[in-house]
């Protein structure tokens, strides 16, 4: 299937306009930020954009976990009726 | 007039009866019933006064049938809510088996919310199990036939723990009283276990995303309401800010999330997730500040809608692909529109999105955490909001509706399905941006105000950020055809397997003794028995029997003899 015979939403031209509109908005509520008055309650949460950094880190922290308990956890869909 | 006639009667008896007049009637009037008595139920559940009673005496406790907690009547009405939205979703496509079961579950549930004493909540607590049971069973299937027994199992497991602890506490107490209790005793332990059992707490969580998928797609909309949420409330009543609910419901939340993130299943990451919500609750109840059991109570209440939402979008494409495995769906938007549409703002309420209901319950639980300096607690509260828009919020949707195309092409379920799923959507933007009525409601007085700059740009920053980490992610989370093993192993698979074995060791150990006995006992007699003669060898065999005899006795005497000197 060519480019243009897919729906629009999944040609690749939309899905790189996709990325660079989600950057955009990601770097617009960093910079929010800096208009706001954000209140901290243990001094950490205060430091800049750290629900950015903070929800991204502790993201990548659980699919790697994920990952890591699949090795052990996965069985195949069939393997209760054996 | 109306309200003098209503006052006597428990609202979820209203729903029981429906269970039966379902059963006996047909067409327009089972129509008119299941989507009439739900809301005369809700009716009743608001124009009942406030010192509305009904006690009636059973041996030495009282027995309060009609006792409304304000936390009582949020429960009473999002179950009375789901029971009539449940019905128009499964209006055309369910059974009357499970339409039937479905209503005695769901009024069972309603009881429970107004039972001021142990005794009748324990009997609600019952009927909901036998209820839910046979919504699962109503499925047909043989793995639904499976799944609800042993989802039996574990409620009657927990059911007999609930009623020990609740005889044992009326034993010691002398009061059948369903109020708060203090933790300073085997009775209420066993009572908060059984509840939390209900809940889907650890080790027993597994029960959820065993039974629950294994439902009619209409079944399983049902069954996500109401146990887990039930033992929220029961909790909410009984143990309020009882420490040890905190680590509880942290390790449901991260369970939920780990676990869906495994999941292949669609319907399956939804159950996962219903522990990690009922986790946000658990926790909310923990803390147990007014602002804490007001997030729980607003959340359980926002979560029953967009958790039913999105099992209807599953149930919806399970129901029109025949198809529940992320690995066998994808690109379903451009031929189902609505669903993906209602499908994505479950997703987006699940993880408190703003201006949708999750935004506005579940911050208030972790405000409270953050009110009360809790740090761990508050900061592990913040990576699962991240974490669910993670498993439920992006990844339910991207691989149901978008990811790569299956090639299927669907289109939207049925005109009631359709109808139901855009009520709830309706009702989880509504709550997003009108919080004030739900909040109004709530057991305590709010004094939270959801929407600040301060939190809207955090929650976007959190919220978009584990949405990029999912992206940047997303050749780790390929979807694999497996199942995960849970603690549910124990009991499907080690014991029965131990059990096995250990038979198959008692078995060999005595088929060997037997043998050895037999064949030394066979050698022997070989040995003393001349074929050829057919008879035995040895100095006996030679004589008469009555020769035989003379001697014996002969030695008798003689002992007999001996013995008489001595």
């Amino acid at each position: 299937m060519s480019d243009t015979d897919k729906h629009w939403l999944v040609r690749a031209k939309t899905i790189k306009y996709l990325w660079i509109g989600f950057i955009v908005v990601l770097g617009i509520t960093i910079l929010a930020e800096l208009f706001i008055h954000k209140h901290d309650y243990f001094g950490l949460d205060g430091s800049f954009g750290f629900f950015g950094w903070y929800g991204f880190i502790t993201c990548v922290a659980m699919v790697v976990v994920a990952k890591l308990l699949g090795y052990v956890l996965k069985r195949k869909e069939e393997y209760y009726d054996e | 007039m109306m309200n003098e006639l209503m006052i006597e009667i428990p609202p979820g008896w209203i729903i029981i009866a429906g269970a039966f007049i379902l059963a006996i009637t047909r067409g327009m009037l089972q129509k008119i019933a299941m989507l009439g008595l739900p809301l005369l139920a809700l009716v009743m559940i608001w124009s009942l006064p406030e010192e509305a009673s009904w006690q009636i005496q059973f041996f030495d406790y009282q027995i309060s049938l009609l006792e409304f907690t304000a936390t009582g009547k949020v429960f009473a009405t999002v179950f009375a809510l789901m029971t009539f939205v449940g019905g128009i979703f499964a209006m055309r496509t369910a059974s009357t088996l499970e339409l039937c079961a479905a209503f005695l579950y769901a009024g069972s549930a309603i009881g429970v919310t107004s039972s001021g004493d142990l005794i009748s909540l324990f009997v609600y607590w019952e009927i909901m199990a036998l209820g839910s049971t046979a919504v699962v069973l109503a499925a047909g299937t043989v793995n639904s036939y499976k799944a609800a027994m042993r989802y039996l199992l574990m409620h009657a497991f927990s059911g007999s723990v609930l009623m020990v602890g609740i005889a044992w506490h009326i034993y010691g107490t002398g009061s059948a009283e369903f109020s708060q209790l203090s933790l300073d005793g085997p009775a209420q332990w066993m009572i908060l276990i059984g509840f939390l059992v209900n809940a889907g707490a650890p080790p027993f969580s597994a029960w959820i995303a065993d039974a629950y998928p294994e439902a009619s797609p209409s079944g399983c909309v049902f069954l996500s309401a109401f146990t887990t949420k039930t033992s929220v409330f029961a909790l909410l009543i009984a143990f309020p800010g009882t420490e040890i609910l905190i680590p509880i419901g942290c390790f449901m939340i991260f369970y939920g999330i780990i676990y869906a993130l495994l999941e292949n299943d669609a319907r399956r990451i939804l159950s996962y997730s219903i522990v990690n919500q009922v986790g946000f609750m658990v926790v909310g109840i923990g803390i147990g500040t007014e602002m804490a059991l007001n997030g729980a109570t607003a959340h359980a209440f926002a979560h029953i809608v967009y958790k039913a939402l999105l099992l209807m979008s599953a149930g919806a494409v399970l129901y029109q692909t025949g198809k529940r495995r992320c690995s066998d769906l994808g690109g379903l938007y451009q031929s189902m529109p609505l669903t993906t549409i209602c499908g994505t703002i479950g997703a987006l309420a699940i993880s408190s999105f703003p201006f949708t209901s999750g935004f506005i319950s579940k911050s208030m639980i972790s405000s409270s955490a953050a009110y009360e300096h809790l740090t761990w607690v508050w900061f592990l509260l913040a990576a699962a909001s991240a974490g669910v828009f993670l498993h439920a919020g992006i990844k339910y949707p991207w691989f149901v509706f978008f990811q790569k195309d299956s090639g299927l092409r669907p289109s939207d379920p049925p005109k009631n399905m359709q109808i139901a799923m855009v009520i709830f959507a309706v009702v989880c933007i509504a709550l997003g941006v009108f919080p004030q009525p739900l909040y109004d409601i709530l057991p305590f007085t709010v004094e939270y105000v959801p929407y600040t700059a301060d939190h809207l740009v955090t929650q976007f920053q959190l919220l978009l950020f584990a949405g990029l980490a999912f992206f940047l992610l997303l050749p780790m989370m390929k979807r694999t055809e497996t199942i995960s093993l849970d603690f549910d192993w124990v009991y499907r698979r080690l014991l029965p397997r131990g059990w096995s074995f250990v038979t198959a060791v008692v078995c060999r150990v005595y088929c060997a003794t037997q043998k050895t006995v037999t064949s030394l006992l066979s050698n022997t007699l070989q040995k003393h028995y001349d074929r050829e003669q057919e008879k035995p060898l040895g100095y006996f065999a030679k004589l008469w029997p009555t020769e035989t005899m003379v001697v014996w006795v002969a030695v008798l005497l003689a002992v007999y003899l001996v013995l008489y000197y001595i």
